[in-house]
């Protein structure tokens, strides 16, 4: 959990963040949206103290930041950034194995976790361990890049607009996995964007920054059916909101239990776009759900969708 | 002699293409590895051309350097070179780093005009003004390479170090390198190939530098360069100049060698 | 509550290191070094003579001044405060010399006219820390090159003039000018004529070279690695080796034509790099546009190329000047004549007034080419 309790910071008379307070649950994805200078990327570099704060306290499970000394505050914790910072005169495995080599790790175990983690990326490891970074397309890099943050296995995970640049199918596909990972190891992400869609699609909890302030923190759901202000509701965007809805409501939201339907079910988990997208395919109004293990538990209807 | 910095890049490269890629068998074909072989045959074989300098200058008496073996000459030569850039080295890059650190942040300007204010003088000047202060011998002389070969390295080791890509110290700060780490496992690697070029440049100009050496005391190649200008015996002033200059492109090459082994690593 | 580095009281925040460090230097030089030296004739080694005994009417300005300097380092951080700085810091090189020139009258009049007061240890370093603190402060003044080029002449002019005005006399270094006078003018202008009749013909021969790797990719790589051996050769083994076949063309072996040819040839690979890389980095597309537009091919190079490529070319000019000075020196030794001729005159009598007479024009010479050629790039690029 994270505690940020009134953080301010002012850079040459302009103030950054301001007076700034937020909790991060245990286990959340939790997304730092806003516009460019809004001060979502200074406060996330002030959890692992890359940013001294002017005043105000950052608790990271319950213990003051500040008393801890930098580097070993920071090898607990997992950063990638928007431009890798990959370390050019290494090889992949070495960049991978860098926080592990500095807690001392014994290399067994250092070879086994970049063996694991290049597979849970999809990078063949006996491929691209020996590789250099420059020899690595866009995608392979950030997915190397978030490796190494994960290296160390943090319970907290810090993202600066990690996927900000790669192209969008790459950055379709990082979303994806790291989807995937947050929900198979329930660590702690706390993930800097400007991109709205990238926030709904993501996060647990989304915290809009503007102007050195939390404008609102809320569920994806709540923030898109309940802005607090003028500004949410306008970065948030009114176009296609219907559309955004869609895309974070679940069906398991609107489903109807108990009955049945014919054809190849949808996921509970599904987001109600995707119920939409198949009945256009298959020309129904009417889709059977299904479970985790694939037993068909209700059904949703066309009109279930706008209810 | 070069003043400038290290050759162009685009160069470099031609040159490498040129001189053949570090595979293992065709290290057999460097042109580093023939002249090398070539300097030290007529190094240990100088004495035995005597016939053929007294028949192409049959007036010169004796017509090979006599007052002491040219093998010793190179030693007494490589070793001031060596010395002396040695130390500028260490200095050097402890003052780039010191430059580089927020302490340091004040003289970072300061340092750059030095070096390039410095590297107007004249070499052989600075060899001269260093006599009155120091004497005779061999120590004026590695003091004014020493003085001469610091801002060369220092302004390559500020530069290496300062185009370190800033996220990539981003991400060493963030993964919780401390201070030193960043410095050692990071900055210095990856500032490795450009502080090498600035000792190449540093030894490079050494090496001439010190041949002048010889007009205040200093035992190099360069002594029976001297000596034949003096006494006019031509063949004296071509051995050590054939010596001397065949010295300083095999110094080269290796450099360049070594410079193309760093490179492929950290490509930029 | 969190903060950061605690605030230190503001008086007593040293605001310029660099300021405080030369300031530092120079006190010390002072108290510890000798300002000039006492030798009784020449061939004794001179007796350091400290600044307050050598010069008690000018010292106290000069301690004054390295105090008040000292004091600066604590001032704010504000751009009139560095000038004033580098003002003062102007005026300590024309009061050490003034000084030390008066300090050579002091203490020479009592003594034979053999004694020679020469400048002391002392004396350079305050000198030096003072030239540092000039560029320090104007650059921390973010002086602009006319503002630069100002200060420079002023501090010419006012040497000039205490040189002009006598007060230097007495100083052993203008005793040896005076005798060598003759000689030294002939050696300036020797010096001068070798470095341009090295350069240009290197300017007629390297540029084509460098455009000939630019236009042949072919040739590239045989052109560089030819003048980058010529390069590496040192300079006095290029000499030596030029000797023997003009001896035996009957030219001469000793004299100023193997140095002539030597200096053509180092100055030809910093001339063909600039060149490559100054009209080799132009945009293709650029002279596309220009051939598109009915320029022909000499239009093109003259009116874009040419220009856009004048700040590298210059670049390029700049290190070959200031590098056919240096190597000149050198040329000395094989009878070319030159400022070097003093040097090595000086080196061999182990007169260091002499040595001082061949290095400092040589190293203000190169200084003021660096200078002047520095301006004219900064101009050409506006």
């Amino acid at each position: 959990m994270i505690e940020i309790d009134r953080v301010r910071k002012t850079y040459d008379g302009r103030t950054v963040v301001d007076d700034l307070s937020l909790t991060v649950p245990d286990g959340a994805f939790c997304v730092f949206l806003g516009p460019s200078g809004c001060g979502k990327s200074t406060t996330l570099r002030m959890i692992n103290r890359l940013v001294t704060t002017d005043s105000g306290t950052i608790r990271v499970d319950g213990e003051d930041i500040a008393s801890l000394p930098e580097a070993a505050l920071r090898r607990r914790i997992g950063y990638a950034i928007q431009s890798t910072g990959l370390f050019p005169h290494w090889r992949v495995e070495d960049n991978i194995a860098t926080v592990p080599r500095l807690l001392g790790w014994p290399r067994g175990r250092i070879a086994d976790r970049v063996t694991e983690l290049l597979e849970l990326f999809r990078l063949a490891p006996e491929t691209y361990r020996r590789k250099y970074p420059h020899e690595l397309s866009g995608g392979e890099q950030q997915r190397v890049g978030v490796a190494r943050a994960l290296a160390a296995d943090p319970a907290l995970l810090l993202m600066d607009e990690p996927f900000a640049a790669v192209d969008p199918i790459t950055r379709d596909a990082l979303q994806a996995e790291l989807a995937r990972i947050h929900k198979s190891t329930g660590k702690t992400i706390v993930f800097v964007t400007h991109d709205i869609d990238e926030a709904l699609r993501l996060a647990t909890d989304i915290a809009i920054l503007n102007r050195g302030r939390v404008a609102q923190f809320a569920t994806p759901q709540d923030l898109l059916e309940n802005p607090a202000s003028d500004f949410v509701r306008d970065f948030v965007g009114t176009q296609g909101i219907g559309l955004k809805l869609l895309s974070v409501r679940k069906v398991r939201e609107r489903m109807r239990p108990g009955e049945t339907a014919e054809g190849a079910p949808i996921s509970a988990d599904a987001p109600l776009r995707d119920a939409l997208s198949l009945m256009t395919v298959r020309a129904a109004a009417l889709l059977p759900v299904a479970d985790e293990s694939g037993r068909v538990v209700g059904t949703i209807a066309l009109s279930d969708l706008v209810r | 002699m070069p003043r400038s910095v290290a050759p162009h890049p685009e160069e470099r490269s031609q040159r490498a293409r040129f001189e053949g890629r570090a595979a293992p068998l065709q290290f057999l074909t460097t042109p580093a590895l023939w002249v090398a072989i070539l300097f030290v045959a007529l190094l240990v074989t100088m004495p035995d051309t005597g016939p053929i300098f007294h028949w192409a200058f049959p007036q010169v008496e004796p017509p090979v350097y006599q007052r002491g073996t040219f093998v010793a000459l190179f030693l007494s030569h490589a070793g001031i070179v060596g010395v002396a850039s040695l130390a500028a080295t260490f200095t050097g890059i402890v003052a780039a780093i010191f430059v580089t650190r927020p302490a340091g942040r004040d003289f970072r300007s300061i340092i750059d005009a030095l070096a390039t204010i410095g590297q107007t003088f004249p070499p052989a000047a600075v060899l001269a003004l260093a006599v009155p202060a120091i004497g005779f011998g061999p120590l004026p002389t590695v003091v004014a390479l020493y003085l001469y070969g610091l801002l060369p390295i220092v302004q390559n080791a500020v530069a290496g170090i300062e185009t370190v890509p800033p996220a990539v110290r981003d991400a060493a700060a963030g993964m919780g390198m401390s201070p030193l780490q960043i410095l050692a496992r990071v900055e210095l690697p990856l500032a490795a190939p450009v502080i090498l070029a600035g000792i190449r440049v540093a030894v490079t100009i050494g090496i001439g530098t010190a041949t002048i050496g010889s007009t205040v005391g200093a035992l190099t190649l360069g002594t029976p360069i001297f000596d034949g200008i003096g006494g006019n015996k031509i063949p004296l002033v071509l051995q050590g100049a054939a010596l001397v200059a065949l010295f300083a492109i095999v110094t080269d090459l290796m450099f360049a060698r070594l410079e193309d082994r760093l490179r492929p690593s950290s490509a930029r | 509550m969190t903060s950061a580095t605690a605030a230190r009281p503001e008086s007593l925040r040293v605001n310029n290191q660099v300021l405080l460090a030369l300031a530092v230097v120079a006190a010390l030089a002072v108290a510890l070094c000798g300002f000039v030296t006492l030798a009784p004739n020449r061939l004794v080694s001179g007796k350091p003579v400290a600044l307050w005994q050598a010069a008690p009417s000018s010292g106290p300005v000069i301690i004054a001044l390295v105090l008040a300097l000292a004091g600066l380092a604590l001032a704010p951080p504000i751009r009139a405060l560095h000038r004033f700085a580098a003002m003062l810091a102007a005026m300590l090189i024309v009061v050490a010399l003034y000084a030390a020139g008066g300090a050579a009258q002091r203490l020479g009049a009592g003594m034979s006219a053999l004694a020679r007061v020469s400048l002391g240890a002392g004396f350079w370093v305050v000198i030096a820390a003072a030239a540092l603190i000039v560029v320090d402060g104007l650059q921390r003044a973010a002086a602009g090159p006319l503002e630069r080029v100002a200060f420079a002449l002023a501090i010419v002019a006012a040497l000039a003039g205490l040189a002009a005005s006598g007060a230097l006399d007495a100083l052993s270094l203008v005793h040896e000018y005076n005798n060598r006078q003759g000689g030294f003018s002939a050696a300036v202008i020797r010096h001068i004529e070798l470095v341009a009749g090295s350069v240009l013909p290197a300017i007629a021969v390297g540029v084509p070279l460098g455009l000939l790797s630019i236009r042949r990719e072919r040739s590239r790589g045989p052109i560089f690695v030819t003048l980058n051996l010529l390069q590496t050769i040192p300079s006095i083994a290029l000499f030596g080796l030029l000797i023997a076949p003009l001896a035996a063309l009957g030219l001469g072996g000793v004299g100023p034509l193997p140095a002539l040819i030597a200096l053509t040839l180092y100055a030809l690979l910093p001339v063909a790099r600039s060149t490559a890389a100054g009209l080799g980095g132009i945009d293709a597309t650029i002279a596309d546009a220009a051939r598109g537009m009915g320029m022909t091919g000499r239009q093109i190079l003259w009116r874009v190329e040419v220009p856009l490529a004048a700040p590298v070319l210059l670049a390029g000019l700049r290190i070959v000047v200031v590098q056919a000075i240096g190597l000149t020196v050198v040329a000395a030794l094989i009878g070319a004549g030159g400022l070097g001729s003093f040097v090595f005159e000086g080196l061999g009598q182990d007169a260091a007034d002499l040595v001082l007479l061949g290095a400092l024009p040589a190293i203000l010479l190169a200084l003021a080419a660096d200078f002047l050629l520095q301006l004219l790039a900064a101009s050409v690029r506006r």
